[in-house]
Formats: C-alpha cells, structure tokens, sequence
C-alpha cells in the first residue's frame, strides 16, 4: 500500500552541542498509518517527534508535510518562518507528556483556545466545537474547572482535546502516559484507541509496549539516533530480527500481548 | 521619664503634616507608574538576545542595585541640571530618581516573571500554532503577572520609603513638612511619633489593597 506519504522526514539530524541525538533519519508516514515509536530513555524517541513539528530546531535534513519542504533555503541555509511553522503546528496536533494545559484558564477555555487565537474562530462557534471534544473524551462534566484540579489523567484527556479542536491532520503523541500514576494511564490509552478506530493518523512515542502492539500499523525501534528496526507490530515486538531489539524487548520483561 | 508628652501643637499643624503625607502619595504613585514604564523597556531589552539592547540593559540595572538610593537623588537635583545647563525643581528630581531606581528593580522583577515560566507552556501555546506574541499575550505574560505581583508589591513599598528622601532635596513630602512643624513647635519626639504613625498607616492601608489585587490576580493557583 504503497501510498501519497503525508509526512516525510529526509536525513534528519539533530545535534545538542556534541551530543549527536538523531543520525539522519528518513522516514515517511501515509495517511491513516499509526506508527509506534519504541526505544530506551535517551535514544532519541522524543526528540524525534518534537522534530516534527519544530519544538526542536533540525540540525540537518529536511521535514515534508503533504509534498511541500518546510523552510525556506537561501544560499544554502535554510531558515524556518515563524508564519510557516505554526501553520505546520496548527495541521500537527501534539499531546505532551507533561499535559501543558494552561493553569489560568478554564478546561473549556484551554480546548478553546487554539480555536480562537490561531483559526479566528468566534467564541460561540468555538465552543461548540471545544464542548464537542470535550465530550468525546468523557470531561463534559469538567467544563468550568482549573486544569490544576484535575487527575493526571483527565488533564491528559484536555490536552486530546485541546489537540483534536484544531482538527489536525496528524497527531503526536509524546509518551502521553508516562507521567501518571498506574491507575490512570487507562483512560488515557482508551481515548488513544478510540482515536485509532477512526482511523486518523497518528505518531505515538511509548514505553507502553503492549498497547503499542494493538495500537500501531507500524512499529519502529529507535536506538542510538537511528531507526534500528522498523516493521509490523508482529514483526518488530514478537520475532525482532535485531540482536538490540530483542535485547530491549527481553529488558522489558513479560509483557502481554 | 518626667516628659510631658504634648500633641497639641503638632496637632494645631496637622494640616502641614496631612500636606506631605498627600504629596509623599502623589510622588510615590507618579513614580511607581514611570517605574514601571521603565522597568518594562528595561525588561524586554534584558529579554532579548540583541546585545546591543540586552548590555546596556544590564549596565543600567547593575549601576541601580549597586548605589545608595541618595546619591540618585543628589545626582538629578544637582549634577544632571549642570550636564544639561537647565534648572530641576526637587518634584522633578525626586520623581526621576525614584522611577529610575524602581525601573531597575522592576525590570528584574518582569524579567524574573516571564523567565520563571515553564519551557512546557511555551511549547502548549506552540503546538496549537500561536504566533510568539499571542503567545505572549495570552498564555506567558497573564500568568507571568501572577508571579510578579508578591515582588512586585515589595518593591513598590520600598519606593514608597524611599520616599523620604526626597525632603534631603527640599521637596515638601511628609518628612520635610515634620522638620517644618519641628522647627517652629520644637517637639521633636511627637513630631516624628506622629509622622511614623502615618507612615504606618499609610503601608498597611496600602498592603491590604495590596493582598484584594493579589488574591484576584493569582485565583488558579
């Protein structure tokens, strides 16, 4: 199935100071594709993904959203407007690991604010749209309250929210369940899924390898600043053909499939 | 102690003392306000990367937190209008040096505010597709003023001693005027009870206003 890709990645590089994270990584994603990205802490997962949408500056390499090359590249250097990136950010929804709600804003404010700020949305309009996702993640009760009241996991469900009303075409998901408490990732990973069932694209970076296996339609393992493996869940989570992979997979131990 | 303590001629002048303590509020609210302007150019050259803003920002800052507030006022009063062969009144002087001396300190308090913001929200506003000033505008700047406001407060009221000062320039605030009713009442003791009593009132007025704006600024937290 070999498709219009939506999203391309052409020997990326990413450098902090000597510190080479990312080491020319090409990398396509097709609509309707859900890639899971695997690897230890420090390999390189996250920086990958934050990559995407230029919460990091590349070092090197090109990103292509929908056939066009982000930045513009004069005698050699390549710049990246300010105009042009959030117009990139705005078509790529990303959900944090740290929630990154808004404290002084309502939870209904937070999901309409995007609307409002960046799509000139008026403010009814806006909050339909934001009551709507709001509902979809189970918070319709949840309106009126500050983020900082919340659970964990009902601030991670916001920030779905607050990602879906901008109806972006792809979305990131930077190891959305990591910083909650066991009981909590859950609901989390039910929205997930739900969002999967509807087919939209989506990046997910994890430690969560089970729901990785029935999440994505592919799995890539990151290590050392390259996509070591990359395959079917099948393929990459049950029979690695890496000796690293599977050295990953047996340190994380049993985990159900 | 056989002092016989003695308020009626004091109080016979309190009209001289309620004179100052209006002109002490009128320099300290004038300063506070040109303060701030100052401290927010000051503020945003520090917060940029330019070093042509961002060094002499510094410079300014530096030179304030390391002189004795006195010598500010001395230097508008009587070196500045030599530099520029002009004449200031003591109001002038006064008010200079004290927004001046404010605006350093609360450039560093506005600095402090946006800088002590996450790097997470940042990127909250960022992946949503805001522009850097509505980001600014609606995520940084309104909870960054939250943050401000306690050092703010504090530094407003160290203006607001400041204050003193100015008499050192002959400016009529409370103090001047208590040497005034001093001069012709010698009743030193009841003089300057009286006008600390007034400065007293006049803080702790001020910092009950102070809490209410506070308590509303930061509802969230």
């Amino acid at each position: 199935m070999a498709g219009k890709p939506i999203l391309e990645t052409k020997a990326l590089h990413k450098r902090f100071g000597d510190h080479h994270v990312l080491r020319g990584i090409d990398f396509t994603v097709e609509p309707g594709e859900r890639v899971a990205i695997i690897g230890g802490s420090g390999s390189g997962k996250s920086t990958f993904l934050r990559c995407l949408n230029f919460m990091e500056t590349l070092s090197e390499g090109e990103v292509w959203l929908d056939g066009t090359r982000i930045g513009v590249e004069r005698k050699g250097t390549v710049t990246y407007p300010e105009k042009q990136l959030c117009q990139v950010r705005e078509r790529l929804g990303m959900v944090f690991q740290q929630f990154n709600l808004f404290p002084h804003m309502s939870v209904l404010d937070n999901v309409m604010e995007g609307l409002v700020t960046v799509k000139r949305m008026s403010r009814p309009e806006a909050r339909r749209v934001a009551e709507a996702e709001l509902a979809k993640v189970g918070l319709s009760e949840k309106h009126d309250a500050w983020p900082g009241r919340l659970s964990g996991g009902q601030q991670q469900r916001v920030a779905i929210a607050r990602a879906l009303s901008m109806q972006p075409e792809i979305l990131l998901f930077d190891e959305p369940t990591s910083s909650l408490d066991p009981e909590l990732v859950g609901e989390v990973l039910r929205v997930i899924k739900q969002l999967a069932e509807e087919g939209r694209t989506m990046l997910l970076v994890t430690h969560e390898l089970g729901f990785a296996y029935h999440f994505a339609t592919k799995v890539i393992f990151l290590a050392h600043g390259v996509f070591h493996e990359v395959g079917t869940p099948d393929e990459v989570l049950k029979n690695p053909r890496q000796a690293r992979t599977q050295d990953f997979l047996r340190r994380f131990g049993e985990f159900a499939f | 102690m056989d002092y016989a303590w003695d308020f009626g001629p004091v109080l016979g002048r309190f009209d001289m003392l309620a004179l100052g303590l209006l002109n002490t509020v009128k320099i300290a609210a004038v300063s506070i306000v040109l303060g701030v302007l100052v401290g927010l150019v000051l503020a945003m050259m520090r917060l940029s990367s330019r070093r042509w803003l961002n060094v002499p920002a510094l410079v300014f800052i530096e030179f304030y937190r390391n002189t004795p507030p006195i010598v500010h006022f001395f230097w508008f009063f009587y070196a500045l209008p030599v530099m520029l062969a002009i004449s200031l009144n003591p109001y002038v002087a006064a008010v200079l040096a004290l927004s001046t001396q404010s605006g350093a300190f609360y450039a560093e308090v506005f600095r402090g505010g946006i800088v002590s913001i996450e790097r997470g929200q940042w990127e909250g506003g960022r992946a949503l597709g805001m522009t850097h000033s509505a980001l600014m505008r609606r995520i940084i700047i309104p909870q960054a003023i939250a943050r401000m406001v306690p050092p703010f407060i504090e530094r407003s009221f160290e203006l607001l001693k400041t204050t003193a000062l100015a008499s050192t320039l002959a400016y009529a605030d409370l103090l001047y005027q208590a040497m005034m009713v001093n001069a012709e009442t010698f009743r030193p003791l009841e003089v300057y009870t009286t006008i600390a009593l007034m400065y007293l009132v006049l803080l702790v007025t001020a910092s009950q206003l102070a809490r209410l704006a506070e308590n509303r600024l930061t509802a969230y937290q």
